[in-house]
């Protein structure tokens, strides 16, 4: 054992030692968080066929980072270098060590193997191994290398704006610099004094003009206390993520979701955010108005330090722009609407209307659900009253008169028993109805009926609808084919509920779809969305005109969204002609 | 001989020609876009605050342009208009060339394009009008409903396109409250049975006799107020129009069906004067046109020789926009002197 031992390594076992202990502890009052149902789901899903796919995703994500590789190679190469080839760094030393060291040995012994084996020849296939550790090595450093070459010039790997870091985040960082750097001078050192190295620390080694016990000595302490200091700041800064990953795509894929109140899942979540900034790009807020400080990478960073503001919660249009690039895939519309939990609103007045609502007997209709944003855009509920008639579709205009809200704009805004209290008469209405179809035409109480609600009927976007018509044949159109129309995705019917394509059949079938720069997942939010209670209206609509700017860029003769607001939003803008995609179509049946 | 061109065959533009027409050794360039003059006025039927029928007024003015120094070149559209050697030179729409001594910028407004609130459902529901459809209907002294019967009851919404943070419009369009008083008070002499209400904001009588047309309409016509925006129009069944509004003197949401909802739409800076100012950046930031100074020099611009005069610089009523024009006809003469 003393053979084995060397006072250099104390920094390091130290940082181990604590790193688990406090990774275990946080992991296991985390999960004693979640709630019921959460639990519920685990247990019920930790045997299945649900596990297969978390271990693949874990592979794919945690060590390769393919979805980062996706955005821009040079990014994916500098993380995916960073864990994969530090990961396997410490399976092939395990080996190696394990290969070349015969019986018991102390756990460090593969992490500072060099140093404690000088024979380059102990087993069949060791000088293969001295070069595979020492390619690892360079690849580890490679991503380094790029990480710092980051910091000056970003642009580099495609961003234009990196995170500002905390202190703390720095403090980490540095020391997660210095190891591989340290450990590449160490086996250097060892190499020049004992011809033990690869074709890399050999090659450096030989030329070193100083090499001496004392030398060597210093270099691998210098390794051991970056190992270790690295390890004591690793759970309390960002570099959490690199374990908590884990943890999340497992919890994730086996079924487990965020809901209305902050979790032990959050907690995942929170740590799993990698503060890899990309978020920060993507969000118009920063685009269009360099509001800084708000964006998901900050919020989440503000939640974990007890540190948030009301306006940084409240700061951000949930266009879930940011949710959609984040490589963590991190549920960060849910984990806002938490933060925004108020819940003094006194409603007791507002509500007393509810009870006055009368069910409707729909059996053999639609149930058609405009939404409060389309009265105040008549003509789409027009268009879509005009477009049953034409197939001969009896329907229930449920929120012609008492509009009842759907209830998610309260969510939003962080009021959610509100928001309960309106889909539960809502729902009561629905059902009461004993109609099978709902069609709305707002995209916002579409995404609230799919995900919010529990509704025993199906739930269509009128896009949805109205593209199963003319497929059907039951509609018939007649197409323009020199009306040339652009398409805006509404960020509550696109990245919030993935329908990108049938509006674009429909447009097709009436009109000639024009391609624009930013479309389907990056499409731009329109600026108007009720998320955000904190900017002006001068800075909506530059967010607005950005987004116009997008849509007109091919000087189309018209252009389309499939959400009330967002044609209002675009109306607004004095010299753009704009229709619901439910409007061109009634206009197409003549 | 000095020319001065004029652009914009308006009130103010035909009340400043005549004026400077009169002195001699002048020739007067009188650009108008449209086939006609006055245009603005044609559509109305009688006039604030005295009830004058626009007709007569339309004429008077017209006969102002009855001098040989004043060459109306109508259908003629100013396009652009730069300064050259001291001198001005002005283009229009076929690329025909002029220059001028002076210029006077005339171009108006126009209204306020109610199909952009479409929360109130104009160009949706037939029973949405604005006041010029309005006016019309009162001109042609035939005010029928959606459905082609006589109106029981009309609603007019002040404010709508002024005052409006959401349509970009943030300053008040000084005609429109005034003009929805008088169109009440008309509508009641035509239709002795109908009732008639005003969700207003608050009410600006601030020219002369407004205040006393105001109370006269309650007091003698019966024309009610009702202090609050209408946030949406939806359609009866049986072609009404249905308002939601809230009652902002008493606190309560209120619910109200109407024959006909008239939209007192707000004035905009024409295109022309949007184009212009633009041009001869002299433009605010709604396109109407700014002047040096508020109290002594509001008629020049930044650019001497180029004037400007009545309600391309800001709504204005007639009477301003007259009195403006003379104004404006006094800097010109001092300036070619
Ligand atoms: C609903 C309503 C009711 C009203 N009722 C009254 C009332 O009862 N009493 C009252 O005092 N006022 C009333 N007014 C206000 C009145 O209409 C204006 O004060 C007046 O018309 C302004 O005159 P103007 O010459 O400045 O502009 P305008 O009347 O707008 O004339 C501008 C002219 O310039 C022309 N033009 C524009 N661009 C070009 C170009 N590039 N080249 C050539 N020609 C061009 C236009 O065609 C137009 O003929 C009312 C206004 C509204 C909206
Ligand atoms: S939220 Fe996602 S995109 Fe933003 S920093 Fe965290 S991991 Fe990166
Ligand atoms: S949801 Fe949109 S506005 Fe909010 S942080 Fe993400 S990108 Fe920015
Ligand atoms: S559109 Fe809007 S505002 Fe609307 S019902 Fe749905 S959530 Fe309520
Ligand atoms: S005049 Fe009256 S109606 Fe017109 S904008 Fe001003 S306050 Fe509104």
């Amino acid at each position: 054992m003393s053979k084995y031992f060397s006072p250099f390594v104390i920094p390091f076992c130290i940082g181990v030692v604590l790193l688990f202990a406090i990774c275990i502890w946080k992991y296991i009052r985390w999960y004693r968080g979640f709630d019921r149902l959460q639990r519920a789901i685990i247990k019920k899903n930790i045997l299945s066929w649900k596990f297969l796919p978390a271990i693949w995703e874990i592979v794919m994500e945690s060590l390769l980072h393919r979805r980062i590789f996706k955005r821009n190679l040079v990014l994916g190469y500098m993380h995916a270098s960073i864990a994969f080839g530090w990961f396997l760094l410490i399976v092939v030393g395990f080996f190696e060590a394990e290969l070349g060291i015969h019986g018991s040995k102390p756990f460090w012994v593969a992490i500072f193997y060099r140093f404690f084996q000088h024979d380059h020849n102990t087993f069949a296939s060791a000088a293969i191994f001295t070069q595979v550790m020492d390619g690892l090595l360079l690849f580890v450093l490679s991503g380094i290398a790029i990480a710092f070459v980051k910091m000056i010039y970003s642009r580099i790997v495609g961003m234009k704006k990196v995170t500002k870091h905390v202190i703390f985040d720095r403090f980490a960082k540095v020391s997660l610099w210095c190891i591989f750097p340290f450990r590449l001078l160490s086996e250097s050192v060892t190499a020049a004094m004992y011809h033990n190295g690869g074709f890399l620390t050999q090659t450096i080694g030989d030329i070193l003009p100083f090499a001496n016990v004392y030398v060597e000595y210093i270099c691998w302490l210098l390794y051991s206390l970056a190992l270790g200091v690295f390890f004591v700041s690793m759970p309390f800064s960002r570099y959490m993520h690199i374990f908590t990953e884990v943890f999340l795509i497992f919890f994730r894929r086996l079924g487990v979701k965020e809901n209305e109140q902050k979790s032990g899942y959050t907690m995942y979540e929170l740590s799993a955010c990698s503060r890899c900034g990309i978020c920060i790009d993507a969000c118009p807020l920063n685009k269009q108005l360099d509001i800084k400080g708000v964006q998901s990478v900050y919020f989440l960073r503000d939640i974990r330090y007890k540190m948030l503001k009301d306006e940084i919660a409240d700061n951000c249009l949930m266009c879930s722009r940011c949710a959609s690039d984040c490589p963590v895939q991190l549920d960060l519309m849910a984990i806002r609407r938490q933060m925004r939990d108020k819940k003094e609103l006194d409603t007791k007045n507002n509500y007393r209307y509810l009870d006055t609502v009368r069910p409707f007997n729909a059996m053999d209709r639609v149930v058609y659900f405009a939404g409060c944003m389309s009265h105040l855009t008549p003509g789409i509920p027009e268009a879509m009253e005009k477009i049953f008639e034409t197939v001969g579709q009896k329907y229930w205009y449920m929120d012609k008169d008492a509009t009842i809200c759907c209830g998610r704009p309260l969510m939003q805004q962080g009021f959610h028993t509100q928001a309960a209290d309106l889909r539960r008469k809502n729902t009561q209405l629905i059902v009461q109805s004993h109609a099978t179809l709902l069609v709305t035409s707002c995209p916002i109480c579409y995404q609230s009926f799919t995900k919010e609600y529990k509704l025993p009927i199906k739930v269509m976007h009128h896009t949805e609808y109205i593209a199963e018509l003319i497929k059907s044949g039951k509609l018939k159109v007649n197409k323009d084919a020199s009306l040339k129309v652009t398409y805006h995705d509404p960020c509550e019917l696109g990245r919030g509920c993935g329908i990108y394509q049938e509006p674009r059949d429909v447009l097709n079938s009436v009109a000639m779809l024009m391609e624009t720069p930013e479309e389907r997942e990056h499409s731009l939010c329109c600026g108007f969305n009720l998320g955000n209670t904190v900017i002006e209206l001068e800075q909506q609509e530059k967010i607005r005109n950005a987004a116009l700017e997008n849509l007109q860029a091919g000087n189309p003769d018209l252009i389309c969204t499939a959400c009330p607001m967002c044609k209002k939003a675009f109306t607004r803008a004095t010299d753009a002609k704009v229709m619901d995609v439910a409007e061109l179509v009634s206009r197409s049946i003549g | 001989m000095k020319t001065i061109a004029i652009i914009g065959a308006g009130p103010a533009g035909i009340e400043a020609a005549s004026i400077l027409a009169a002195k001699e050794e002048t020739e007067i360039l009188l650009f108008e876009k449209s086939a006609s003059t006055l245009d603005n006025l044609r559509d109305k039927a009688f006039l604030f605050p005295d009830f004058s029928a626009a007709d007569d007024l339309v004429e008077i003015l017209e006969a102002k342009l009855n001098r040989d120094n004043i060459k109306l070149l109508s259908g003629k559209e100013v396009k652009s208009v730069t300064e050259q050697d001291g001198g001005w030179q002005l283009q229009d729409a076929e690329g025909t060339s002029y220059t001028a001594d002076a210029v006077l910028m005339t171009t108006g407004y126009k209204v306020f394009d109610a199909h952009r609130k479409e929360e109130l459902g104009y160009g949706i529901y037939p029973g949405v009008i604005t006041s010029i459809d309005m006016e019309k209907k009162i001109k042609e002294g035939k005010v029928l409903n959606a459905v082609g019967d006589t109106p029981k009851k009309i609603v007019f919404l002040q404010c709508v396109g002024s005052r409006d943070e959401k349509s970009g419009n943030h300053y008040c369009s000084k005609v429109c409250c005034v003009t929805a008083v008088k169109q009440a008070i008309e509508l009641r002499k035509l239709l002795p049975e109908v009732e008639t209400y005003i969700f207003y904001m608050d009410l600006r009588m601030w020219g002369g006799g407004f205040e006393e047309m105001y109370r006269e309409s309650q007091e003698k016509y019966g024309v009610r107020y009702v202090r609050g925006r209408i946030s949406e129009a939806a359609s009866t069944y049986d072609g009404k129009i249905q308002i939601k509004s809230e009652d902002t003197l008493v606190g309560l949401p209120l619910k109200m069906s109407a024959d006909l909802l008239v939209l007192m739409v707000g004035m905009e800076p024409s295109e022309g004067t949007k184009m212009l100012t633009r041009q001869c950046n002299c433009a605010d930031s709604y396109g109407f046109a700014t002047t040096m100074n508020p109290h002594l020099r509001d008629n020049e611009t930044a650019q001497p020789g180029l004037f400007v005069a009545g309600s391309c610089k800001r709504p204005m009523s007639l009477n301003d926009t007259l009195t403006d024009a003379r104004s404006a006809v006094v800097k010109i003469a001092e300036y070619l002197r």
